[in-house]
């Protein structure tokens, strides 16, 4: 039976997975739209990729439902495959093998997609198609991982840890990509650990720490749900009386990372002169000072206490 | 969009990449054309058929000396008594002969050294007959020396069985571990790829790879040193496939469950081993003991280089290798079914 425009393109039921005594993926529902770009957000060893090898029909959960585009991948696993494209974290590609070479063999698997040479465009690899893939940088192979991934034309693409490892330029690249194939009206569920990656690319995140969701919403959202629109960050020379910051006009929490000093606040223009003030009561010197808007990261931190990355 | 007929069926693609990974691997290259050569090289040299050696012998005084000469199959040097007693001692004579009281000859050597007693039989015959002794009875020799007996006959289809079954093995088993170590054979599975063409594909490369394999190692064995092919060459054709595919369905057997390098290959060595030692590819497996011929015989590098000797020397043809070809079969069906069954695709 095909998906309808109503029905989600994914819905997952009460997964769970235990890999020996370790409770990876712990009750987890989800619903991903048809057109949708969907995040899992989280730190390293949350789950995330658990969960989307399960989606994938790659491991077998220990409970719970999976239906992608209306099918199940035991009754349907054949059609399933030819749908979906998929990018695996951490796969290395035979080095032997030129990147035409690899495209062609991936593409052979599929019944029908785009050519080699059209594919290789759409990852703007073309002058290195002669090339063996153990000579190219990290994010041409991440981009040919990619094109591993579009050469069934699929209608539902896992990406899992897209831009881990790569610079910020290469990152930048995938990123134009996904946002082509996003516009293209692809569903995409992608994995990431980097904040910025979920605000810039998806629709939707899903914030997971051990194993569950523990928030769901648009970027926009998720942030706002925190009731913070700024975070004011600074060092002063001497050690000061941090009981008094609290009591700053518009000040909602404070957190002290080793002498590193967080503000969550709602408007900057109140609550900067106003710290300022104090540390000049308490006549404690400024070494550093700086202001963001709120970020997935700080959502994270107000859920969890701690930092999406511990690098 | 375009339909899959212009990129090619999965299987040969496949195979293509197989034989790719295999090709731009130079080391992988020189171990399995470079090597073989080099080993009956070496070992042909070292067991090379020399001219029937001639003995190393000495004489006291020149006239026995020039009794003794007369023998072609002597080397005789005079040296005076102590010098020759000296040689004798230090092995460099294997006989020393010495004119005694009264018209004697003494004859001095060990007899417990077949070289030294085969020296005085012909050291002997040659001083009787200088002084006239007639033989009663005309002899005459015919020397046989006839290509498909020598060592480097029984060799080459050794060499040809261990090479067939190592590169099998070990090409077979590391391409394996490594996809698998590299999360690539993962990634294969995600895709719509059938899994048995991924198996399939390790025994169709083989088979390409094959051809040059075993045509590299009897080709320089029949141009260099002339060693036979009596049976069909498309006999010997069919046993060498059979030979390479149940060597291939080991190594798929043996990587089927395995995730490191280092641990398939501590399982290759323990079942390559044994067979380096029991199948006969440097000396005759029949050395040992009655007991366990049947255990050898089961082994397949026994199997298929038994079956290369009677194809290549006898010139025995298909019927006569039925037993080998059998155990060939049976050892390619069971490891292959057995991998199927056991391979951890991820």
């Amino acid at each position: 039976m095909p998906a309808s425009a109503t029905t989600p393109a994914l819905r997952v039921r009460g997964l769970r997975k235990l890999y020996k005594d370790v409770v990876a993926v712990d009750g987890l529902d989800l619903e991903v739209q048809p057109g949708e770009c969907f995040g899992l957000l989280g730190p390293n060893g949350a789950g995330k990729t658990t969960t989307v090898e399960i989606c994938e029909g790659i491991t077998q959960p220990d409970s719970g439902e999976v239906e992608l585009l209306g099918m199940r991948w035991n009754t349907h696993r054949r059609q399933l495959r030819q749908r979906l494209g998929i990018q695996l974290q951490e796969t290395q590609l035979s080095d032997k093998l030129t990147v035409s070479e690899t495209v062609r063999l991936f593409r052979s698997f599929f019944e029908q997609g785009p050519g080699d040479s059209e594919v290789i465009a759409l990852v703007q690899l073309q002058e290195k198609q002669k090339s063996r893939v153990g000579s190219l940088s990290g994010g041409q192979k991440q981009r040919l991982a990619l094109a591993c991934a579009l050469v069934g034309d699929p209608e539902f693409l896992f990406l899992d840890e897209p831009t881990t490892g790569l610079d910020p330029q290469a990152r930048r690249q995938v990123w134009d990509l996904i946002e082509r194939f996003r516009t293209a009206g692809r569903t995409i569920l992608l994995t990431t650990h980097y904040m910025e990656e979920a605000e810039q690319l998806c629709d939707r995140v899903a914030i997971m720490d051990h194993g569950q969701i523990i928030a769901l919403g648009t970027p926009r959202e998720l942030i706002a749900s925190i009731g913070v629109e700024h975070v004011v960050e600074f060092r002063t020379g001497t050690a000061l009386d941090a009981s008094a910051l609290r009591g700053l006009e518009g000040v909602h929490a404070v957190r002290n990372e080793n002498g590193n000093m967080q503000l969550q606040v709602a408007q900057l223009h109140r609550t900067v002169p106003a710290l300022l003030n104090e540390l000049g009561r308490q006549g404690v010197p400024l070494t550093e000072l700086r202001t963001h808007s709120a970020s997935l990261e700080d959502v994270f931190v107000a859920l969890t206490g701690r930092h999406l990355r511990n690098d | 969009m375009t339909k899959r007929s212009r990129t090619g069926h999965p299987l040969v693609q496949l195979t293509l990449m197989r034989f790719r990974e295999f090709w731009r691997e130079p080391e992988a290259l020189f171990w399995t054309f470079a090597f073989p050569i080099l080993l009956a090289v070496a070992l042909g040299i070292a067991f090379r058929n020399r001219p029937a050696e001639v003995l190393k012998i000495a004489a006291v005084g020149a006239e026995l000396r020039d009794s003794l000469a007369r023998e072609k199959q002597l080397d005789v040097q005079q040296l005076p008594t102590a010098a020759g007693e000296e040689a004798l001692r230090g092995g460099k004579v294997a006989l020393l002969a010495e004119p005694g009281p009264g018209g004697t000859v003494l004859y001095r050597y060990d007899d417990t050294n077949p070289e030294a007693r085969a020296a005085r039989m012909l050291a002997d015959a040659a001083v009787q007959r200088a002084a006239g002794r007639a033989d009663p009875i005309a002899a005459q020799d015919q020397i046989l020396r006839e290509p498909g007996s020598r060592y480097i006959d029984f060799l080459i289809p050794g060499l040809l069985g261990l090479g067939m079954m190592s590169n099998a093995v070990w090409l077979t088993a590391f391409a394996i571990v490594d996809a698998r170590r590299k999360n690539l054979m993962k990634r294969l599975v995600a895709t719509p790829m059938p899994r048995h063409y991924y198996l399939l594909s390790f025994l169709l490369s083989r088979l390409f790879l094959l051809f040059g394999e075993v045509g590299v190692t009897l080709g320089f064995g029949v141009w260099v040193f002339g060693v036979p092919v009596r049976g069909h060459l498309a006999d010997l054709a069919v046993l060498c496939v059979l030979g390479a595919f149940a060597f291939c369905a080991l190594g798929l057997l043996l990587a089927s469950r395995a995730r490191t390098i280092e641990g398939v290959s501590g399982l290759m060595n323990l079942c390559q081993v044994p067979m380096w030692i029991f199948s006969g590819v440097f000396f005759s497996a029949q050395r040992f003991p009655d007991v366990v011929q049947p255990l050898i015989k089961a082994l397949p590098l026994t199997a298929i280089i038994d079956a290369l000797r009677t194809n290549m020397l006898q010139g025995g043809g298909l019927a006569r290798v039925a037993p080998q070809a059998g155990v060939l079969g049976i050892w390619l069906v069971v490891c292959f079914g057995l991998a199927l069954k056991l391979f951890r695709w991820r």
